[in-house]
């Protein structure tokens, strides 16, 4: 890398040569892991397994979408598990409250509280960092334990169920299809298109991968990283408001073990997916091929029969690695 | 909810204050401490515990019953040196976080003179304790595998989830074991699934996707319940008889007592424990009933003639 800075030339070429194997990475090691998990067990293959396990991914993908915009702007944030967990509750209270006046509509209108409620949320991580000038790491740690202390107040430690009446309209927004395809899955490729499209083809995405790359030199260019770096965190927020979305039809219900250690499945998905987690590039459709990949993984362990319930987390945490090394030296 | 909670916290502050005229009035002290509400488990012993305080607090004039919820073992050393520090307790009732770390600090406390009731988790030196009082893991997993030979006329495919691996766990999983052996049941499949509803979803999902022929799942645990029901519901999948769990979370007594047929009984391993140990304890305070021992609550079948017994509508769990 140090060579390469001293050789501008060389760094040009190396990144043309890099970007197509680099970005494919991920894909090829999905490729892979299909190809085991069909000897394994040809179930595995078929429409309904690879449909359920696609649709599950969503959550993970549409927040480490968001996940991928903080990373690649040079943060981080924990506490988006959480975060997840207290907008589902705020949701679901919302809701709940709104019916006897408005019935089905309280559905969009909880809705649209969510989506607030995310933006407020990446706004507080957000301006925590950038103006408070506190590491990323510490200050979405605090938000990570403020978020989740909320939840388990809310809900007295139990669980905060949907109201009945909403239950089955608003079931298919998790368990309805289009086309045959699930509706989650189709959301988590619109926030995904919508991310590529932001972080590709705008100023604002180009900022955020400078802003990563080298602080100073963005800096000098003229790019403010405080409004760079808030704007990332507020993306995370809205994103993580569209993931409790999809997520609230799904049991119906918040409780205090809602989206606990999603934090790290979603920085697993971003890394996977070739973002470094440095900051400087940001590859949104690897991190969803990420997000895949961490759900296809747990789906094999449990359809495959020669390993013990003891060690599957150990066997995940190798072909993780595995991944990540395909991904390497495919290069 | 938030008047609720401001009632709660004058309620706190009213009991605090009361308790500082108990030493005055030469009143019975028992300090309660336990876990916080931190999974629906913990949530019903806290709503237990106080329902117990509050209850006896208003029959008997002469006993003070103080509660007090710490989020971690380090905090409940803490809260046990606050309780007894400023006042002689007459009794403690203690669940406590982990054996290791509150074995010491309980034992302190009872060379003050205290009577030590421990529910739940021992503590490491038995010696402390002057009554002991848990549920019957064990019988948990026996009974309902015993209804599941029964229903199932010996004869079938099970596929089991269990928890986080701890003595809990092992204890449900080996009494589920040893309840079927000599039948024709058998276990297809078992993993873990952390006592989650989110993942106990997709291990079901994915039982279903593996295996075409399920006649009942057993969950050994409520919030993983949840999960396996709704995704046999997704799944529209029709030959599985009984979803069954454990733990006597109020929306599977619900479903018991609506003759549900899917989940037609539960077992109990009820948060409600915290409730008979704190009434023991008051009756060996002032009614002078001998209570030292072990009590295990035995976890009967759940079914719809007894299920009110179990039922709390307004716990959170």
């Amino acid at each position: 890398m140090s060579v390469a800075t001293t050789e501008p030339g060389r760094l040009e070429r190396d990144r043309d040569f890099n970007f197509n194997w680099a970005a494919a990475g991920p894909f090829l090691a999905l490729l892979v892991l299909l190809a085991i998990g069909f000897v394994i067990n040809p179930d595995f293959l078929s429409a309904t397994n690879l449909s359920n396990v696609i649709t599950r991914s969503a959550f993970i993908a549409i927040i480490a979408v968001g996940a991928t915009f903080v990373i690649s702007s040079g943060g981080l944030d924990l506490s988006v598990g959480s975060m997840a967990a207290f907008i589902t509750g705020i949701t679901i209270m919302c809701m709940n409250m709104m019916v006897p006046n408005v019935g089905l509509w309280s559905i969009p209108a909880g809705m649209a509280i969510a989506v607030l409620a995310g933006i407020a949320c990446g706004l507080v991580n957000g301006v925590i960092v950038t103006v408070g000038k506190i590491e990323p790491f510490i200050a979405t740690l605090g938000t990570m334990g403020i978020f989740r202390a909320l939840i388990t107040y809310m809900s007295d430690g139990g669980t905060i169920p949907i109201d009945r009446t909403l239950r089955e309209a608003y079931r298919p927004v998790y368990f309805g299809t289009v086309a045959g395809i699930p509706l989650p899955i189709l959301i988590s490729l619109a926030v995904a298109a919508l991310g590529a499209f932001i972080l590709y083809k705008t100023k604002y995405g180009r900022q955020c991968a400078a802003a990563g790359a080298n602080e100073d030199v963005a800096r000098y260019s003229g790019i403010s990283i405080i409004r760079t770096r808030t704007i990332a965190y507020v993306i995370q927020g809205a994103c993580v408001a569209i993931a409790a979305i999809c997520y609230v039809p799904r049991l119906g219900a918040a409780t205090p073990t809602t989206g606990v250690l999603w934090e790290l499945q979603v920085i697993t998905a971003v890394v996977i997916g070739g973002t470094a987690l440095r900051g400087g590039k940001g590859r949104i459709w690897g991190t969803v091929a990420g997000a895949v990949i961490l759900e296809l993984i747990a789906n094999l362990m449990v359809l495959s029969d020669f390993v013990s319930e003891y060690l599957v987390a150990a066997v995940q945490g190798v072909i993780i690695i595995i991944a990540m090394l395909i991904q390497r030296f495919s290069k | 909810m938030t008047k609720t909670k401001w009632a709660v916290t004058a309620a706190t502050l009213g009991a605090l204050l009361l308790a500082g005229n108990a030493i005055a009035a030469d009143k019975k002290v028992v300090a309660v401490s336990i876990p916080a509400a931190d999974h629906g488990w913990t949530s019903g012993i806290v709503y237990h515990a106080q329902a117990a305080a509050k209850e006896i607090n208003a029959a008997f004039p002469n006993v003070e019953v103080v509660v007090k919820t710490s989020p971690s073992a380090a905090a409940q050393v803490s809260a046990l040196e606050d309780l007894s520090a400023g006042r002689k307790l007459d009794a403690l009732v203690i669940l406590p976080h982990t054996s290791e770390e509150l074995t010491m600090p309980v034992k302190a406390v009872k060379e003050g003179g205290t009577f030590i009731t421990v529910v739940d988790r021992g503590l490491n030196d038995p010696a402390i304790q002057d009554l002991y009082l848990a549920g019957d893991n064990i019988a948990v997993g026996k009974n309902t595998a015993k209804f599941l030979v029964d229903k199932l006329g010996g004869k079938g495919n099970l596929v089991v989830l269990r928890g986080i691996p701890t003595v809990i766990d092992d204890e449900r999983i080996q009494g589920f074991k040893d309840g079927i052996a000599g039948s024709d049941l058998k276990i297809l499949d078992i993993q873990y699934a952390n006592w989650n509803s989110d993942d106990a979803f997709k291990l079901m999902q994915d039982y279903l996707a593996k295996y075409p022929q399920i006649d009942a799942v057993w969950a050994n645990d409520d919030d993983m319940l949840l999960g396996v029901l709704e995704a046999i519901k997704q799944s529209s999948r029709t030959e599985i008889k009984y979803a069954l769990g454990g733990n006597g979370m109020k929306e599977i007594i619900k479903k018991v007592i609506d003759g549900d047929a899917m989940t037609p009984v539960e077992t109990p391993y009820p948060p409600s424990m915290i409730k008979t140990a704190i009434y023991m304890t008051v009756a060996n305070l002032i009614g002078q009933a001998p209570i030292r021992g072990v009590v295990k609550l035995d976890a009967p079948l759940i079914t719809k003639d007894n299920a009110a017994e179990y039922y709390f509508p307004d716990s959170p769990f």
